[in-house]
């Protein structure tokens, strides 16, 4: 079932950084944004300034996800 | 108001105008505050040959209307647009217009201003420079 898995983007340096630009966790192995970088990037470490989202909104790093919620990590913005 | 994305090259000033004409606040306005931002040849003392604009679907629309929102609740303007390329573009292609129509200068001018600086902190775009030999993300703006 679709909603019993938390899906994520990675963008920019930080995909390039991590190899993959989408991955899904099982929601029952995560409780915060971090543990769903730290199970979907087996654990690298996150690097410094490192920008976090739940469903396009920004989060931290303790935030708590849930079934169905998409989250997103990506570098500094550099728009404009 | 507007915002929009486009992957090919955009007129900046001829996508004002034809928004301006297709507005609703004709005789209303007494100032427009314009910024077009646009792609340098230069940048950290390197000579920049092409540059790939990358952005994250859904969300920068959803920033860039959450800005657009803030400026009209913060001062007193009759409408805002603002347009972003994404894609590869050349020095010389318009990156971003940002425009904000109100009756007198100041909200403009401020509102414009808070549009760009926001645009710039929170939405999710990323730049990457093709050099001479080599390609490099932005880092940080400046």
């Amino acid at each position: 079932m679709s909603s019993a898995v938390i899906k994520i983007k990675f963008f920019a340096s930080l995909r390039e950084h991590v190899g993959q630009s989408e991955a899904e966790v099982a929601v029952s192995s995560v409780n915060t944004v971090i543990d769903v970088w730290n199970s979907a990037t087996n654990n690298m470490s996150l690097p410094e300034n490192t920008l976090m989202a739940v469903n396009m909104d920004y989060v931290d790093a303790a935030y708590l996800v849930k079934a169905g919620d998409e989250v997103a990590f990506f570098p500094p913005v550099t728009g404009g | 108001m507007l915002i929009e994305i486009k992957d090919a090259p955009f007129e900046p000033y001829q996508c004002l105008l034809e928004y301006q004409a297709s507005a609703g606040f004709a005789g209303k306005f007494g100032a427009t505050a314009v910024f077009v931002g646009s792609m340098r040849e230069f940048n950290q003392g390197d000579d920049v040959e092409a540059m790939l604009l990358e952005h994250y679907p859904g969300m920068t629309e959803k920033y860039l209307q959450k800005i657009s929102n803030e400026a009209a609740e913060k001062w007193d303007i009759l409408d805002s647009l603002i347009i972003h390329r994404i894609g590869e573009m050349l020095p010389n292609d318009p990156i971003v217009l940002v425009a904000v129509w109100s009756a007198h200068r100041a909200a403009a001018f401020d509102a414009s201003r808070y549009l760009m600086e926001e645009l710039k902190s929170r939405a999710p775009f990323w730049k990457k420079e093709s050099l001479k030999e080599d390609t490099r993300w932005v880092k940080k703006n400046t």
